[in-house]
């Protein structure tokens, strides 16, 4: 973090040092992905088998459609730690609708713009009013629960019209579950978004320097908006998946996603202080996740144990740079 | 003088936590007699005191999300070594609480002094770690009152003039936390390196290490939590507090202590604590059912951060603060 600082004075060697930076952390990620492959179907003849491999996905799928936009907006400097519980607002309603007898197509639209308002309602906060964004969404996250709770209590909604299950237990072709797919085409989405469109540079502008960014014209504002909106979208995309897996809405649904989603996204390489990271990464800390969860709950390892394992993967992978620096700092000094 | 009381956050704080508890006292007058309000400041008291720590960080520029982590382990800790040695005396486990809460605490803040790595990074994953340490060291197994013994069980409720032993911490913590930040060098630190971390470098303020102080009282104090709260339910096991954390944010939020850092006080922040406190406890009495709770405390912490925001007087403080000093002196 120190060079990055440092660097960042002389734009070319802030470009070159990121982007080989950038490669070597999406280079070990692979290396590590690899390695857990090997030892997962060493350690269990279960591992290979794709059906296996399909339904292990089911794990991740969810939460990773919600990382990709969160992968942008912490680029951008901001963050929204409400995203579960938009998910759970999003499906309590969906819930509702479903109770009145909408047809399949409503209830998932009505799903996608609880989330899309939700997420809206986050970036006007967050843009008019100058509010750091991490105490906006503490507020917005007990707010969006809270109101799912209002409504049902300690109820359970089950009765979805038929045909809903198809978007969390479908299948489109073989082992490759609607999910899956559909996590592959936001993903191609995202990435053009980030890396291939002058919105994407803007993102890394406004998060390497927010104010320098404005006065380049850069409406960063709007910008913000824009993305709080995409990750409430993306939440709301989640939440009919998630809800259409489950066939059942309670308030207490997804409940701590938001810390696994945050960790997937900073595993991924991007800077919790903004400015850098990219979708691959991003991607490639998912299936990461994805893998190593599979693999401990093939041996039997309880859930609880793994978030020990998450939280020391996170831990590690910020404090490893530092330390490597700290050492090659340490190294250059005695020379 | 008396105007700007008043006028001050804390005294418009103040004033709508007394119009809600008398409100509710018109509905149903048993609400604001003497022993309810002791009991409801007795039912706040732990949120008090985790919100006194968590305040410290925050002035620091920090966040500690791993508080309610630390009250199920240390929590979880202390009720163990009571069940397997119920003669152990109960200076030594609150000895041992301490202990442990500030050892939790002091991992989190090593990681962000000497490291000077974020710190909400390095309490998600200290939340998920302790948090799953509590079940290894458990098993999932559950603690429960007849595994205890009676004076663990009783010290909290053990009356001194008529309040428990539990407020009286809450009211120990609240005068040494007043005294410390308003008269102490060491506690006005706290504001210098949140306030602008630049200044107080120069002026031989070690931010880093001030930093570290406040996860290590935050921790402390989570460790004495972790205690009275198994006390207090007599009962512990894994999801103890779960997303507790974000409660003592928010009375922090509530009670005026901004999250930029550099400002806050204790009573804003007791106040706050004691606002969560009053709409948990009033909630029932006038009728509205408990699921509203949670909606209610999101509903506030964005009003009093909007009211936080719009207020004049912030505004040139934020103008006024370069919010990149902290990154340049982490470059030096």
């Amino acid at each position: 973090m120190d060079t990055t600082i440092k660097k960042s004075a002389t734009p070319d060697s802030m470009f070159t040092s990121k982007l080989q930076g950038l490669l070597r952390w999406e280079s070990f990620l692979v290396l590590i992905v690899f390695l857990v492959c090997v030892m997962n179907s060493y350690l269990s003849p279960y591992f290979l088998d794709p059906w296996n491999l399909s339904d292990a996905t089911f794990n991740f799928t969810e939460k990773a459609l919600i990382a990709l936009p969160m992968a942008m907006l912490i680029i951008a400097k901001e963050i929204d730690i409400s995203v579960a519980a938009i998910i759970s607002l999003s499906s309590t309603l969906m819930g509702l609708v479903a109770q009145m007898g909408a047809p399949v197509y409503a209830v998932a639209f009505v799903g996608i713009l609880v989330g899309a308002a939700c997420g809206l309602f986050n970036g006007v906060l967050v843009t008019r009013f100058k509010i750091p964004s991490i105490v906006v969404t503490i507020g917005t996250m007990s707010l969006f629960r809270g109101i799912s709770y209002i409504l049902l209590g300690d109820q359970v909604v089950r009765d979805y019209p038929d045909g809903f299950e198809f978007f969390g237990q479908g299948y489109v072709y073989w082992v490759f579950s609607f999910e899956l797919v559909l996590f592959a085409f936001f993903a191609l989405v995202f990435y053009w978004l980030l890396h291939r469109t002058t919105f994407g540079r803007y993102t890394y502008a406004i998060g390497n320097n927010p104010t320098a960014s404005y006065y380049s014209g850069i409406k960063v504002d709007k910008h913000r908006l824009i993305l709080f909106t995409l990750v409430g979208v993306m939440s709301g995309v989640a939440s009919v998946l998630l809800t259409s897996r489950l066939g059942s809405t309670r308030p207490s649904i997804a409940m701590g996603w938001e810390l696994s989603i945050i960790t997937m996204v900073v595993l991924g390489g991007v800077s919790i202080l903004g400015g850098s990271g990219t979708i691959a990464g991003v991607v490639l800390a998912v299936i990461l996740m994805g893998l190593v969860t599979f693999g401990m709950g093939l041996l039997n390892i309880p859930g609880i144990v793994m978030t020990i394992i998450v939280g020391v993967m996170l831990i590690t992978v910020v404090s490893l740079p530092v330390l490597i620096t700290l050492y090659k700092n340490k190294k250059a000094k005695a020379l | 003088m008396l105007k700007r009381l008043i006028y001050s956050r804390e005294g418009v704080l103040s004033i709508i936590v007394l119009a809600m508890f008398f409100g509710v006292g018109v509905i149903s007058p048993d609400f604001i007699s003497l022993s309810n309000s002791v009991s409801i400041f007795n039912d706040t008291s732990i949120l008090i005191m985790l919100a006194l720590g968590q305040m410290l960080v925050i002035l620091t520029r920090c966040i500690d999300l791993s508080v309610a982590a630390n009250v199920a382990f240390t929590g979880m800790f202390v009720a163990m070594v009571n069940q397997y040695f119920p003669e152990l005396s109960m200076a030594l486990l609150i000895f041992l609480s301490l202990f442990i809460g500030a050892l939790l605490g002091a991992i989190n803040g090593l990681f962000v002094w000497l490291l000077k790595v974020p710190s909400i990074v390095i309490t998600l994953g200290t939340m998920s770690i302790y948090r799953g340490a509590t079940f290894l060291l458990s098993d999932g197994a559950w603690v429960n009152s007849h595994q205890m013994s009676e004076s663990f069980i009783g010290l909290p409720r053990y009356e001194i003039l008529s309040i428990p032993v539990l407020g009286w911490m809450a009211v120990a913590a609240i005068i040494l936390f007043f005294w410390a930040m308003k008269f102490s060098v060491w506690g006005r630190n706290f504001y210098a390196a949140g306030g602008n971390p630049m200044a107080a470098f120069y002026s031989g303020v070690n931010v880093g290490k001030v930093q570290f102080y406040a996860f290590l009282v935050s921790g402390t104090l989570s460790g004495l939590c972790g205690y009275l709260w198994v006390s207090r339910f007599a009962v512990a096991y894994v999801d103890v507090a779960n997303g507790f954390e974000l409660q003592v944010i928010a009375a922090c939020v509530i009670g005026g202590v901004s999250i930029v850092g550099g400002l806050g006080t204790v009573v804003g922040c007791v106040i706050g604590a004691l606002f969560i406190g009053v709409v948990n406890n009033a909630l029932p009495i006038i009728g509205v059912s408990p699921f509203w709770q949670m909606a209610i405390s999101g509903l506030v912490i964005i009003i009093a951060v909007i009211a936080n925001a719009t207020s004049g007087k912030d505004k040139a403080r934020i103008i006024l603060r370069n919010p990149n000093a902290n990154d340049e002196i982490r470059a030096n």
